[in-house]
């Protein structure tokens, strides 16, 4: 890209969230000098000082939780033009949404007792739970690959697609052997693509990081479940895990 | 000098920048005289110990491992052994020695991060690392490259670095072949040489000249520098076993910060590189203690500044072990049977005892020793977790640093001393996600 033609504005803002996925780009190596030759970072606190409040894009990290938190969200999505919801607190809430099964009061007794202090803090939300998202980039943490898509997609004004089938298509592409055959547990079944099956190609099951299918096929979920002998019931913790925010009866 | 007795200073550093997580700067000096100085916390706060009360063991490492994208490795050994400890299961020897390769490829991963990303800008000057693309062009593509050679080392021995995949309790989801082995001796010995670049860069560092004696706390192991194993050890005297740790470790709330902080006997104590290698230089190979002389380096040290070179040298000793781990596994091949599913698959169900109890996992992580302390019930679900984060531990020591400097160089201007107290706390690399034990902070 010509350094005339004016570059596109990003900037990467982060909320509830361990800060892992902001890492990934220093996992690009120097394609990250590529990406940048068509980008301009314009805020990421975690690498650097300077800071902008103009940008086309914001990519939003973490989960949201405090009242402030909102209204900088809220500030953030009527300055951008396209708005990223970027990782899974981002996505779904992540992990943060366990928090939906418990109080807080419960929460400040095991993590501060003793302490008076008045609190702020608020219902865990996914960010679509309080502003509009243009894109998704779901995981925990996110992969790169997907990521580089999401921005091409963002340059060329054509967004990019999630898939809407499960993990188990490509898991079966990369050859693994089903864990429900292995007498394990997995959330592939019910969990949106994209990852290329990372976690069950590495030896472990899914947890549905990367959230629960539009339009999952229930009743085959069902049939694995019977087939193996395995209940709803044992099922119900791991759907808590990164979809608590978006649970029915949760929302 | 009366002009500086008189002086009044307000500094307010808003979202400290090149750091990990939320923080803030206050400094208050009213005639000459500190007022107020103090960092400020002011992530979001997360309650992981609230979280993980009533999950299965099995998976309060997958879950723990989020509270930190850069330390994740670190989390998830330290769960690991907490758990392990409780239910009284010992692991392999093959374990234990891929365990202390996962820590070594974070440690390698997160101080070059510090070292070339965050703190290399302050060594020439520029505001961030992006400025430094066209300054310093041949420091950023270094950077680029050494952060990529651990994430390759990651994805073969863990999946991948930020939240691994095949760390689970009882060991390892998928173990390295050795054609694995062979690739991640050559990214090793690649990331050898690279490192003697990196090194250049450190010797441009001009660190500020400030000493205060604290106490320093580390795990030490009688026959290695620790990082996965040992116990807890004070340059004040004394080692308790991890599992009387909160005989060192006491928890309070500071008055100007709801986040939790830490202190033993004294008002501080500093965990981290240089606690580590004030506790153990003597551990450390001859060519890297012969390094630490050349960087001016000696045990003990009292330069909290100095944690950045003490990171630098702990990257050539992680390296090079990484290495001989590697080589002893070449030699005598790796155990494919050993190799564990996360959860126990139904056939195994039965034979798998689970004890309750209590059990505590103690491991050092870059920003120093990490805790997690969990009590686990019959069916193997946790009832009560305590996790107790390096950064936490470090808040007192920053403070008291803070308010022994600010009055030494109070001659500088506004911007001297701004900067001078960012570097400060940019030295102990704080991790300010971890440190989630956190309230809202009011501004002063």
């Amino acid at each position: 890209m010509s350094e005339t033609k004016k570059k596109v504005r990003v900037a990467f803002f982060d909320f509830a969230d361990c800060e892992g996925c902001q890492l990934q780009l220093t996992y690009l190596n120097t394609a990250l000098l590529d990406i940048l030759n068509s980008i301009e970072i314009v805020n990421f606190r975690e690498v650097m000082h300077e800071r902008s409040e103009e940008y086309d894009v914001a990519v939003i990290e973490g989960s949201i939780t405090r009242p402030h938190d909102e209204e900088r969200l809220k500030d953030i999505r009527a300055k951008a033009k396209i708005l990223v919801a970027y990782g899974a607190c981002a996505c779904t809430g992540g992990v943060n949404g366990i928090m939906r099964n418990h109080t807080v009061k419960a929460a400040l007794e095991t993590v501060y007792p003793g302490r008076k202090d008045k609190m702020e803090t608020g219902l865990i939300r996914a960010v679509d739970q309080v502003v509009k998202v243009d894109a998704y980039v779901h995981g925990c943490p996110i992969n790169l690959n997907e990521f580089a898509a999401v921005l091409k997609g963002l340059l060329l004004g054509a967004l990019y697609k999630v898939p809407d089938y499960a993990v188990c298509v490509e898991c079966k592409l990369k050859e693994n052997v089903c864990l429900y055959e292995k007498g394990q547990i997995c959330m592939g079944p019910v969990t949106r693509a994209g990852c290329g099956a990372w976690c069950t190609s590495n030896g472990n099951t899914c947890y549905s990081c990367r959230g629960l299918l539009e339009d999952m096929n229930k009743q085959g979920q069902l049939d694995i479940l019977e087939k193996h002998g395995v209940t709803v019931e044992m099922l119900k913790d791991k759907f808590s895990l990164y979809n608590g925010c978006k649970l029915e009866g949760n929302k | 000098m009366s002009n500086i007795t008189k002086k009044n200073l307000d500094i307010n550093v808003e979202y400290l920048t090149r750091v990990e997580g939320h923080g803030n700067i206050v400094v208050n000096v009213k005639e000459g005289k500190l007022e107020k100085c103090h960092l400020n916390v002011i992530e979001a706060p997360r309650f992981f110990e609230q979280m993980v009360k009533g999950r299965s063991m099995f998976e309060v490492q997958h879950i723990t491992s989020r509270i930190c994208g850069i330390c994740s490795t670190g989390h998830c050994l330290a769960s690991i052994k907490a758990t392990e400890d409780a239910i009284g299961f010992t692991p392999s020897e093959q374990t234990r020695k891929l365990r202390k390769l996962a820590l070594h490829y974070e440690t390698l991963d997160s101080h070059l991060l510090h070292i070339l990303f965050l703190v290399a800008p302050d060594c020439v000057g520029a505001e961030s690392v992006f400025p430094m693309i066209k300054t310093h062009p041949e420091v950023v593509v270094l950077a680029l490259k050494v952060k990529k050679i651990c994430s390759d080392l990651c994805d073969i021995l863990l999946g991948r670095h930020t939240h691994p995949i095949t760390l689970v309790v009882r060991g390892f989801t998928k173990l390295p072949t050795r054609k694995e082995l062979e690739k991640s001796r050559e990214l090793l010995v690649e990331l050898a040489s690279d490192y003697g670049k990196a090194l250049e860069v450190i010797k441009t560092l001009k660190l500020p000249k400030f000493e205060r004696e604290t106490e320093y706390l580390a795990l030490s192991h009688p026959d290695e520098y620790a990082f996965l194993d040992g116990n807890l050890k004070s340059s004040d005297g004394g080692e308790v076993t991890p599992q009387k740790y909160l005989e060192f470790v006491h928890e309070y709330y500071a008055d100007h910060c709801t986040s939790k902080h830490s202190k033993n006997k004294r008002t501080s104590y500093m965990v981290g590189a240089l606690a580590r290698f004030n506790i153990n230089h003597e551990k450390l190979p001859k060519n890297v203690r012969d390094l630490a002389d050349q960087l001016g380096l000696k045990a003990p040290c009292y330069n909290p500044y100095m944690n950045t070179v003490a990171q630098a040298v702990e990257t050539l000793f992680c390296a090079q072990d990484s290495i001989r781990i590697i080589d002893e596994f070449l030699a005598k091949g790796i155990n494919k049977d050993e190799a564990v599913s996360s959860w126990p698959s139904k056939n195994e169900a039965g034979s798998f005892k689970i004890k309750a109890g209590r059990g505590v996992g103690a491991v050092e992580v870059p920003r120093g020793v990490l805790f997690h302390d969990y009590t686990i019930n019959g069916k193997g679900m946790i009832e009560k977790a305590n996790c107790v984060i390096p950064t936490n531990q470090n808040l007192s020591n920053m403070d008291d640093d803070l308010r022994k400097m600010i009055p030494e160089i109070l001659e500088k201007t506004k911007e001297e001393i701004t900067l001078q107290s960012e570097m400060l706390i940019r030295a102990y690399d704080p991790c300010i996600s971890c440190s989630c034990h956190m309230l809202d902070v009011k501004f002063v």
